[in-house]
């Protein structure tokens, strides 16, 4: 009798875990959105759950306004805090995915590939959402096989951020660090840096690797990944004497561990920031760096510049967010109304007027908006309003980089190549490979995975 | 004598059924107060351990079906330079942190039982950090060790001694790591306190009858009496350290250090989690998942085979 029970337990078991495998093993890839009838007039009603936007500030509050107005019978809900991968799988795999997903635009490649998100050419067409405005580089780094699979927002672009206390003790000015010179870098870092190889009290230059390798290949004339997101461009001659550069601004102060300890060890936020404290001679940096260091130390001995290429013209490395809707989405003609709306150029003027008021308020001067959109751009550049020197020459260069900008473009395989190209750059900043080597492996790596992705894509998987 | 046969015969049946029926009665009874636990385990363990190994034979990225590709992910794991560089790191960091967490543990433990009153605030002490978030501690990490400005190099250098960068040079990362981890100790102190403290104290006043002395005490009666104790503390860590993740990550992989990897503390794990989140490969970890659990698995056989020699049980005493 003892055992018979036991048998009708394990029986139980087994059969419940059966259920749960044939019950599981769905998975949602693929849906599309031929069912949805985008019209900008239409009445749409029932709810949109959105991931990773959190809307916290003056600039996402207004267009949400105006978002929700457009569609006053639709409950909105954000799940607060940027968008996690890991959250987002998990809820496309239970079948229960949000209905319009906030993404970094180098993420939407990988999620397009996979099915996660759908084309959105219907939601462009149907709306009405005037993608011709949008920054070229933008909309490349959301299409995928010629398909559109975001709608871009906002813009990060770099400029060349400088204390121009160290460059004039130094007999320097603000063209010898914004990368036009290579040589010429290289001598203002090894002038302006303190320190005696292993302690550092003045960082000359910080050449900012890992993350801008593809910044200084672009400056050198080399793309890190064809323009159809097919082919890596690692092991490129270009893109090894970049690193060997970049890598030697490092080198000549001690070791990427000395500078990246110091760096780390800044007050970057506060009023005791490197460039106030006089412990950084220059860098290049993003342009909402700006509003901080306005912000924290107005005082501070500041220059900027764009960051030039070889030949002496301006080159930024844009990345920036988008809307995306995930498959299986039950309300994707809301979820376009959304993302047409909070990219528009209306929402981008009630954007632009919160933040000047805001910024008016406070005293302090109101720097601009990158927003994805070059009409909105022009529109909000004509707002600004003056801080002074140095900081109108700072708002004049990051409109003049967002006029120059370049992404990688969508690839099926972006966490891998990017996985592949960090690897590489941090194993030569640790001296545990050479620069040609390091690349030669990153380009095998990025390779395969960019072949493995293409595959699955053309596969129909 | 047929009838009387008979009439004995039938009180033993009836003793038997009854026993069998009190069997019943006390097998649906255990099961129905232990069916929340049955039910927990069947979902939250049994089923993700199964559906885990069947898709480490899959290609699966989450989001679309799985495809059976055989043995192809284990055959793989052969191929990636990463496996032998993260399991390296992985063993390497285990192998600095579980002694010195014991031996610190120990120390502390012993300290601790001869404070007196005092004990109980001290274990309190020792105890609240255990408290602490692991991601809170990896940011800690990244404060307390940092080589410039660090609190750590800080006190080092009162002492004039030159500390490393703990947080950036590769042949520090994992030292680092260890030394963090000894801020979590707490727990193992309480465990080998309540050890300690259970040694009966004849055992002691006879050791110093026969004239031994602090340290013959200590490996002849101490050590002995808390082995199982020390054992279970050294189990659990080498599966915590081989298991390690989230202090590591949040320092080198999480959010805002998502451009810079360091491969000095790329562990098992980490590697695992971005195969599974961050490239979608969910079958190759899981695929990876189930060699940590054969290595796992190997490395406490293999203790559980030494401690049938170091580990003293009472109960099992053959006297």
């Amino acid at each position: 009798m003892h055992g018979r029970v036991e048998r009708r337990v394990v029986a139980l078991t087994l059969s419940a875990l059966a259920l749960t495998t044939a019950g599981c093993a769905v998975g949602t890839g693929g849906t599309d959105d031929s069912d949805a009838q985008y019209d900008p007039t239409a009445d749409l009603s029932g709810e949109l759950s959105v991931m990773g936007f959190s809307g916290v500030d003056e600039v996402a509050t207004a267009r949400m306004e105006l978002a929700e107005e457009a569609m006053p019978e639709v409950s909105v809900t954000l799940a607060e805090g940027d968008l996690d991968l890991q959250q987002l799988l998990s809820a496309v795999a239970t079948g229960e995915p949000p209905d319009l997903v906030y993404a970094n635009r180098d993420q939407i490649g990988s999620l397009a590939a996979r099915g996660a998100v759908i084309p959105l050419a219907g939601c462009i067409e149907g709306e009405g959402i005037p993608t011709e405005d949008f920054v070229e580089p933008a909309l490349a780094q959301v299409t995928l096989g010629g398909e559109v699979y975001g709608i871009p927002e906002f813009n990060a672009v770099q400029l060349t951020m400088a204390n121009a206390d160290l460059l004039g003790a130094a007999g320097l000015t603000i063209d010898d660090v914004n990368g036009s010179d290579w040589e010429a870098m290289s001598a203002a870092s090894e002038a302006m840096t303190v320190g005696d190889g292993g302690s550092l009290s003045v960082i000359g230059v910080d050449s900012k690797l890992p993350e801008f390798l593809p910044l200084w290949a672009k400056a050198n004339g080399v793309e890190l990944i064809s323009e159809d997101g097919r082919t890596a461009n690692l092991d490129d001659p270009g893109v090894v004497e970049a690193l060997e550069w970049a890598v030697s601004i490092y080198d000549d102060q001690g070791g990427f561990s000395a500078v990246k300890a110091y760096r780390d060890s800044a007050d970057f936020f506060g009023e005791g920031n490197q460039f106030a404290a006089g412990l950084l001679g220059a860098m290049p940096m993003e342009q909402w760096y700006v509003n901080v260091l306005n912000d924290v130390s107005p005082d501070a001995p500041l220059a900027f510049d764009t960051v030039r290429d070889r030949s002496g013209a301006p080159v930024a490395y844009a990345s920036g967010s988008a809307w995306a809707i995930p498959s299986g989405s039950d309300n994707a003609e809301a979820a376009c109304r959304f993302a047409r709306v909070m990219t528009s150029l209306d929402a981008w003027q009630a954007a632009a007027e919160a933040r000047l008021a805001a910024r008016e308020a406070d005293g302090k001067p109101f720097t601009g908006i990158l927003t994805g959109n070059t009409e909105a751009d022009a529109m909000i550049q004509g707002m600004t309003t003056s801080g002074g020197e140095p900081w109108d020459t700072a708002v004049a260069a990051m409109y003049e980089a967002n006029d120059n900008t370049f992404s990688l473009p969508a690839n099926p395989a972006d966490a891998e190549f990017k996985a592949a190209m960090f690897d590489a750059v941090n194993a030569v900043l640790n001296g545990q490979s050479d620069p040609e080597t390091a690349l030669a492996q990153a380009q095998q790596a990025a390779q395969e995975a960019l072949d493995a992705g293409w595959a699955d894509i053309e596969s129909g998987e | 004598m047929v009838a009387a046969a008979a009439s004995a015969v039938a009180p033993d049946a009836s003793r038997e059924r009854s026993r069998r029926r009190a069997r019943r009665r006390y097998v649906r009874s255990a099961l129905l107060f232990l069916s929340p636990w049955i039910v927990g385990f069947l979902v939250f363990t049994a089923w993700p351990l199964i559906y885990s190994a069947y898709l480490s034979f899959t290609d699966y990225d989450v989001i679309n079906d799985p495809e059976f590709v055989g043995t192809a992910n284990y055959t793989r794991l052969f191929e990636d330079p990463k496996i032998a560089l993260a399991l390296g790191n992985t063993v390497i960091f285990t192998l600095l942190q579980v002694p010195l967490y014991v031996l610190v543990s120990l120390a502390l433990a012993l300290l601790l039982d001869r404070a007196g009153r005092s004990a109980g605030f001290f274990r309190t002490v020792f105890f609240l950090p255990k408290m602490t978030p692991p991601v809170a501690v990896g940011v800690l990490f990244l404060l307390l060790f940092n080589g410039q400005s660090g609190l750590i190099n800080t006190v080092l250098g009162w002492f004039g001694i030159d500390g490393p960068a703990w947080t950036t040079d590769p042949a520090w990362v994992k030292p680092g790591l260890v030394l963090m981890s000894l801020w979590t100790v707490g727990a193992s102190i309480i465990i080998l306190l309540a050890a300690l403290q259970s040694v009966p104290i004849e055992l002691y006043e006879s050791a110093r009858i026969d004239g031994a002395g602090f340290w013959r005490q200590s490996l002849s009666v101490t050590l002995p009496m808390i082995s199982p104790a020390l054992f279970f503390i050294v189990v659990v860590n080498t599966i915590g350290g081989l298991q390690t993740f989230d202090e590591a990550y949040t320092a080198f992989f999480g959010s805002g250090n998502t451009t810079y990897s360091n491969d000095a503390a790329l562990f098992y794990v980490i590697y695992l989690f971005q195969q599974a989140f961050e490239f979608l490969n969910m079958g190759y970890a899981s695929a990876m998942a189930w060699v940590l659990f054969a290595v796992i698995m190997a490395i406490t056989a293999v203790q559980l085979a030494v401690s049938r020699k170091l580990v003293y049980y009472e109960a099992e005493d053959p006297r």
